[in-house]
C-alpha cells in the first residue's frame, strides 16, 4: 500500500504513524481515499483488519472484510508488467463470490503483506492459484463466511449459497446476510484451512475469464506512479559512479572537482561505492560525470573471441542431473552416433527503463519505494547495508520497467539507501542506461556437448549431454548482499566458489532442462522424463563468472532447449524423419505430446524431412521449424509448449524474419485468457530478439553493451511475426507458470526453420545477420 | 539559470532552470508529468517521448531552451482514464501493454505520425515506429491498436 505525503501527513496529525496505523488494532476498520490515487494500482481504499505480516497460515494475513463489504486481499505476489495483478483481484472475487468491483488487492509491502518470497520464474501462478496462500485464504474465507451465516441466520450452511458478497438461503435468496455484516471489520482468527474446497471450475464466472486488466486505461494515459515518478517531501536525487573497469578499486576521489556545481550536496563514499546527491535530478547526472575519481584497475578479462574454448578450462562445480550407467556402451554399439556442440552467450535483462528507487532513512527508520521482485528480502539486505535492524526498514513495492528478472533494482534500492543515510532526506536515484547494462546480473552463458547414438532403424538409443556455464551472485535473497553489484562496492562477496568433481544431483530430476524431454529420466527408481530414450546422461559443469549473473527469463531452461531442440532437429532430419514425427516417437507424456499435435495442426504442418527440398541458394529463402518444451522447475513441471515458426531467411543479407508463429500451450486451468496471450506473445518475441540479437560484449576490461546500439533489440518497426496461439485449458490439474514458457523454445524453432530454407545448421546464438552470412558462405554448394 | 515558459497539456508554466536542461527533466521533475520517461537518455527508446507543435520528439535529448514557448502535449495531456484518447482506447481495446514503460513512445509517436499521415498504411506507420521500443516486446498488440485507430481515421 502506498500512501502519499498528504495522507501521511494527514495520519501524523491524527496521532498515528503510518506503520503503526498499518499493523492496527484489530477491531477497527477504516475505510478512507487516498487524495493522489496512482489509477488502481496505487488507489487503496484501505479496508483492513491488519494482522501480523508473517504469519502466512492466518487468513487475517491474506483477507480483510470491511462494513461495506468491500474485500481486501494482500498478496506477496507483485505486478511486473505480467497481468497479476487483475488475475489476482479475478482469483480473490472467485473464491469469496463478490464482484470484481469491490475487490481491493494490496500488493508486496512489508509489515503489510504475507512474504511470499520472490516474485519470479513464473512461480506466481502456482503459488497463488493452487489449493495453497491466496487461493486458498479465498476459499477459507467463503466458508468461513458460510459457517457465520449459518449461525446468524439459523439455517444448516449446506443450504446456504455464497454470492454477489452475501450469503443466502438456496432455496430462499430472500434470506440472506452480507458479507459485511457477518465480519465487517473483523478479524477471522482463522488459520488457513487445507480443507477448504475451492470453487469448483465449472462454477467460475470471473476467474478463467478474459478480464481486461484493471490498470490498463490508468498506464496508456499516464496516471500510474512509477518508483520513477515517486515524489516525496524534501527529496533530492542522487546518482552513482560506478567503477571504469571490472574489478577496479576505488583510489582516490577529489571532491572539489564537482562541489562548486549547481545543486551540489554531497560526495558519498564506502569502500569502492561512490556516489553523489544534489538537489535536482539533471544536477545529479552532470555531477556524477564531472567527479573526478582514480581507480585501480582490476585483472584483465578474458578474450571474448575465445570465451567458449575458455569456459571450458576453467575450475567447475559439475551435477550428474541423470546417468543411467550405459551411455558409452551404447554409444559404442549404435548403428549411428552424431554430435554438436551449442553456444549461448550472456544475455541481459536491459530494462526499458533503467532502474530506479526512492529510500528515505530518518536515524534508523527507513522506508524504501522500489519495483523489487522481493521486498521482504530486499529488506534484510538493506538492514545490513544501512547497519539497522530489518524491523527498522519498510520496502514497499512500486511500480517499475518490466524486469524479466533481477534487472538493477535491488542494487538501486542499495544505492539509493546509502545516500539517504548520508544526507538524512530521502533521495531518489535512477540509474544511467550505461549503469543498468553495464552491471546488471546477466543471463549466464553455456557451452553444450550433445551425442546420440541411433539404432539401424534412426531410434535414438542414448542421449548425452554436458555443459559448461558460468555464474556469480545471482538473487540476493535475505543475505546475499554481495551478489550484486552495490554490495560487492560495499565490501561484501558473493559465496565463494568451490570447484567440486561430478557428483549425483540430490536434487529433483532435470530442473531447468539439463536433460532433454525425450529421456526417461530415472533417478533413484522413479522414472520422471518425458521421453523414452533409457540410455541417458546429463552432467552440468559450473564455473565461475567474471560477471554478476542471475536468472533471466527461462534460466538455463531457454540455453539447455536451444541446444535440445536444434539438435533434435539435426537428428531428424539425419534420419531423415519429419522433426514433429520424430519427436512424437520418443516422447510418452501425454501433455507435452498434446502441446506438439496442437502446435503441428495449428501451423498445418505437413510431414517431410527438413531441408526443403529444390530451395533456391540466393535471395529470400523460406522454411519451418518446430520446438516445444516441458519446462522442468524444481519438483514440478512449470508449462508445457510447442511452436512451429515459418520464417524467410535473405540469403544475401543474412536477415532473418519471423513470419508467422503458431504456439500451443497447457499452464493447467487458464485464469485470463487474454493475459496469458499477452504474456506469450511477449515472452515469444523477446526470445526471439534474444535468439536474434542480444549478446553481451566486452573488451579487454570491461562492458561494451552499455546501450542500445551496442545491444541492439528489434524495435516497434521490426516486422513481427503473424501469432497464432492454442490454449489448452486444463481444469483439473494444478496451476502452473506461464510467464517463461513461450521465451524458451523459440530460439530452437528458429534455427531449425532457418534449416529448413537453408540447409545450414546455425549452433550459436545471436543469429545475427552476419553470423547468418558467414554460415551461408560456408555451406557446400 | 534562468525562467523559461512552457506550454504543456494546454498550460502555461514557468519554471526557473539551466537552459540547457533537457525537457524531460523538467517535465517530469518540475512539472511532475507521469508520461514521458527517462529510459536511455540518448535518444535511442522513445520512453521519454513529448509531441512538440505537432512533432514527436524525444525530450531526453531536446534541451528545455528550444522548446520554450512550443505547444507541448504529454501522455499525460493525450486523455483521461475517464474518457482517453481514441488512440489510448485503442490500446485499451486490445489489452496493448505489459509493464507499459514504453508507452509514451509508441502512442505519441504514432499519434504524431497519423495527425501529419492520415493515410499511411501499416507498413508506413511501422517503419514511423522505427527506433521506438517494448523490452516487454507488446509489438503486435500496439501495432494492431495503432492500425485500428487509423482505420477509424480513414473512415470518418
Ligand atoms: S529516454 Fe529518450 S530516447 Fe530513451
Ligand atoms: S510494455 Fe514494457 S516496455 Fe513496453
Amino acid at each position: 500500500m502506498r500512501m502519499t505525503a498528504d495522507a501521511a501527513a494527514g495520519l501524523a496529525r491524527a496521532g498515528f504513524s503510518r506503520r503503526a496505523f498499518l499493523r492496527g488494532s484489530g477491531a477497527l476498520v477504516v475505510g478512507f481515499t487516498l487524495g493522489d490515487v496512482a489509477g488502481p494500482l496505487g488507489s487503496t481504499s484501505l479496508a483492513g483488519a491488519q494482522t501480523p505480516p508473517d504469519r502466512r497460515t492466518q487468513l487475517d494475513s491474506w483477507i480483510a472484510i470491511a462494513a461495506d463489504g468491500t474485500v481486501t486481499a494482500y498478496t506477496g505476489k507483485c505486478e511486473l508488467g505480467q497481468g497479476l495483478y487483475t488475475a489476482q483481484m479475478q482469483l480473490v472475487a472467485e473464491e469469496l463470490s463478490v464482484p470484481l468491483a469491490r475487490v481491493r488487492l494490496v500488493q508486496c509491502d512489508t509489515g503489510v503483506t504475507p512474504d511470499e518470497g520472490t516474485t519470479s520464474g513464473a512461480q506466481s501462478h502456482p503459488a497463488n492459484f493452487r489449493n495453497e496462500n491466496l487461493a486458498l485464504a479465498g476459499a477459507t474465507a467463503r466458508e468461513a463466511l458460510v459457517r457465520l451465516a449459518s449461525a446468524r441466520l439459523g439455517v444448516p450452511a449446506d443450504q446456504l449459497v455464497a454470492s454477489d458478497g452475501r450469503v443466502a438461503m438456496r432455496t430462499d435468496r430472500s434470506r440472506s446476510v452480507g458479507y459485511g455484516e457477518l465480519v465487517g471489520g473483523k478479524r477471522f482468527d482463522l488459520p488457513l484451512d487445507p480443507e477448504a474446497k475451492r470453487k469448483p471450475h465449472g462454477e467460475w464466472t470471473v476467474l478463467g475469464t478474459p478480464v481486461a486488466r484493471v490498470d490498463i486505461p490508468s498506464l496508456v494515459t499516464a496516471r500510474v506512479q512509477y518508483v520513477h515518478n515517486m515524489r516525496v517531501p524534501g527529496m533530492v536525487h542522487g546518482a552513482v559512479v560506478r567503477p571504469p573497469t571490472i574489478g577496479a578499486a576505488l583510489a582516490g576521489v577529489d571532491e572539489s572537482s564537482v562541489s562548486g556545481m549547481p545543486g551540489f550536496i554531497k560526495v558519498v563514499t564506502r569502500k569502492n561505492f561512490v556516489g553523489v546527491v544534489a538537489q535536482k535530478p539533471w544536477q545529479a547526472l552532470q555531477i556524477a560525470a564531472k567527479l573526478k575519481t582514480t581507480w585501480t584497475p582490476g585483472p584483465a578479462l578474458p578474450d571474448q573471441r575465445r570465451y567458449y574454448d575458455y569456459l571450458r578450462t576453467r575450475p567447475t562445480q559439475d551435477t550428474i542431473w541423470v546417468d543411467s550407467g550405459d551411455v558409452d556402451a551404447k554409444l559404442a554399439g549404435a548403428a549411428t552416433v552424431l554430435k554438436s556442440t551449442y553456444y549461448h552467450p550472456y544475455q541481459m535483462h536491459a530494462s526499458l527503463g533503467s532502474s530506479c528507487a526512492v529510500a528515505d532513512v530518518q536515524g534508523r527508520t527507513t522506508t524504501v519505494w522500489a519495483a523489487t521482485q522481493n521486498v521482504y528480502g530486499l529488506r534484510g539486505n538493506l538492514a545490513r547495508v544501512l547497519d539497522v535492524t530489518p524491523g527498522d526498514v519498510h520496502v514497499v513495492f512500486t511500480r517499475g520497467s518490466g524486469c524479466y528478472g533481477i534487472n538493477g533494482v535491488d542494487a538501486v534500492s542499495f544505492d539509493a539507501a546509502l545516500l539517504s543515510q548520508a544526507v538524512g532526506k530521502p533521495v531518489r536515484v535512477q540509474l544511467t542506461r550505461r549503469d543498468e547494462m553495464a552491471w546488471e546480473n546477466y543471463g549466464v552463458p553455456f557451452v553444450i556437448d550433445q551425442r546420440v547414438g541411433l539404432d539401424a532403424q534412426g531410434t535414438i538409443i542414448a542421449w548425452d549431454y554436458e555443459s559448461w556455464t558460468a555464474t556469480r551472485g545471482g538473487r540476493i535473497g535475505n543475505a546475499n548482499t554481495g551478489n550484486i553489484v552495490t554490495g560487492v562496492l560495499l565490501g561484501y562477496q558473493p559465496p565463494a566458489f568451490a570447484p567440486s568433481a561430478a557428483k549425483p544431483t540430490d536434487q529433483p530430476f532435470n530442473d531447468s532442462n539439463h536433460a532433454p524431454a525425450y529421456v526417461t529420466g530415472c533417478v533413484g527408481g522413479m522414472c520422471d522424463g518425458k521421453g523414452t530414450i533409457a540410455g541417458e546422461r546429463a552432467i552440468a559443469r559450473r564455473t565461475e563468472s567474471e560477471f554478476f549473473t542471475g536468472p533471466l527469463r527461462a534460466p538455463n531452461q531457454l540455453q539447455n532447449t536451444f541446444a535440445h531442440e536444434s539438435f533434435m532437429d539435426e537428428i531428424a532430419a539425419h534420419a531423415k524423419a519429419d522433426p514433429v514425427a520424430y519427436r512424437l516417437r520418443h516422447l510418452r507424456e501425454q501433455r507435452l505430446i498434446d502441446v506438439v499435435a496442437a502446435a503441428a495442426k495449428a501451423a498445418r504442418w505437413e510431414p517431410r524431412p527438413a531441408p526443403r527440398a529444390g530451395n533456391r541458394r540466393t535471395g529470400i529463402a523460406s522454411g519451418r521449424g518446430f520446438a516445444s518444451v516441458a519446462m522442468e522447475a524444481g519438483i514440478y513441471t512449470n508449462g508445457w509448449i510447442a511452436m512451429a515458426v515459418d520464417v524467410e531467411v535473405n540469403q544475401d543479407t543474412g536477415v532473418v524474419i519471423v513470419k508467422r508463429l503458431f504456439m500451443a500451450h497447457d499452464s493447467g486451468p487458464i485464469s485470463n485468457p487474454n493475459g496469458l496471450r499477452n504474456q506469450l506473445e511477449g515472452a515469444a518475441l523477446q526470445g526471439m530478439s534474444r535468439a536474434l540479437s542480444e549478446e553481451v560484449t566486452w573488451d579487454a576490461q570491461k562492458i561494451t553493451s552499455v546501450d542500445w546500439r551496442s545491444y541492439p533489440i528489434p524495435s516497434l518497426g521490426t516486422e513481427m511475426p503473424v501469432i497464432e496461439t492454442v490454449l489448452i485449458d486444463r481444469p483439473g490439474e494444478n496451476a502452473t507458470g506461464a510467464g517463461e514458457t513461450a521465451s524458451a523454445p523459440i530460439g530452437a524453432a528458429i534455427g531449425n526453420a532457418i534449416f529448413d530454407a537453408t540447409g545450414v545448421r546455425l549452433r550459436q546464438i545471436p543469429f545475427t545477420p552476419a553470423r547468418v552470412k558467414e554460415a551461408l558462405a560456408a555451406r557446400r554448394t | 539559470m534562468s525562467a523559461i515558459t512552457l506550454k504543456v497539456n494546454g498550460r502555461a508554466h514557468t519554471v526557473d532552470v539551466d537552459p540547457a536542461t533537457p525537457l524531460l527533466f523538467v517535465l517530469s521533475d518540475d512539472l511532475e508529468q507521469r508520461g514521458p520517461k527517462f529510459g536511455c537518455g540518448l535518444g535511442q527508446c522513445g520512453a521519454c517521448t513529448v509531441i512538440a507543435n505537432g512533432r514527436a520528439i524525444r525530450s531526453c535529448t531536446t534541451t528545455v531552451q528550444t522548446v520554450a514557448g512550443a505547444e507541448i502535449t504529454t501522455l499525460d495531456g493525450l486523455g483521461t482514464p475517464e474518457k482517453p484518447h481514441p488512440l489510448q482506447q485503442a490500446f485499451i481495446d486490445e489489452q496493448a501493454a505489459q509493464c507499459g514503460f514504453c508507452l509514451s513512445g509508441v502512442i505519441l509517436t504514432a499519434k504524431a505520425f497519423l495527425d501529419q499521415n492520415p493515410k499511411a498504411t501499416e507498413r508506413e506507420i511501422r517503419q514511423a515506429l522505427a527506433g521506438v521500443l517494448c523490452r516487454c516486446f507488446t509489438h503486435t498488440r500496439m501495432l494492431r491498436a495503432i492500425n485500428t485507430y487509423a482505420q477509424q481515421g480513414r473512415n470518418a
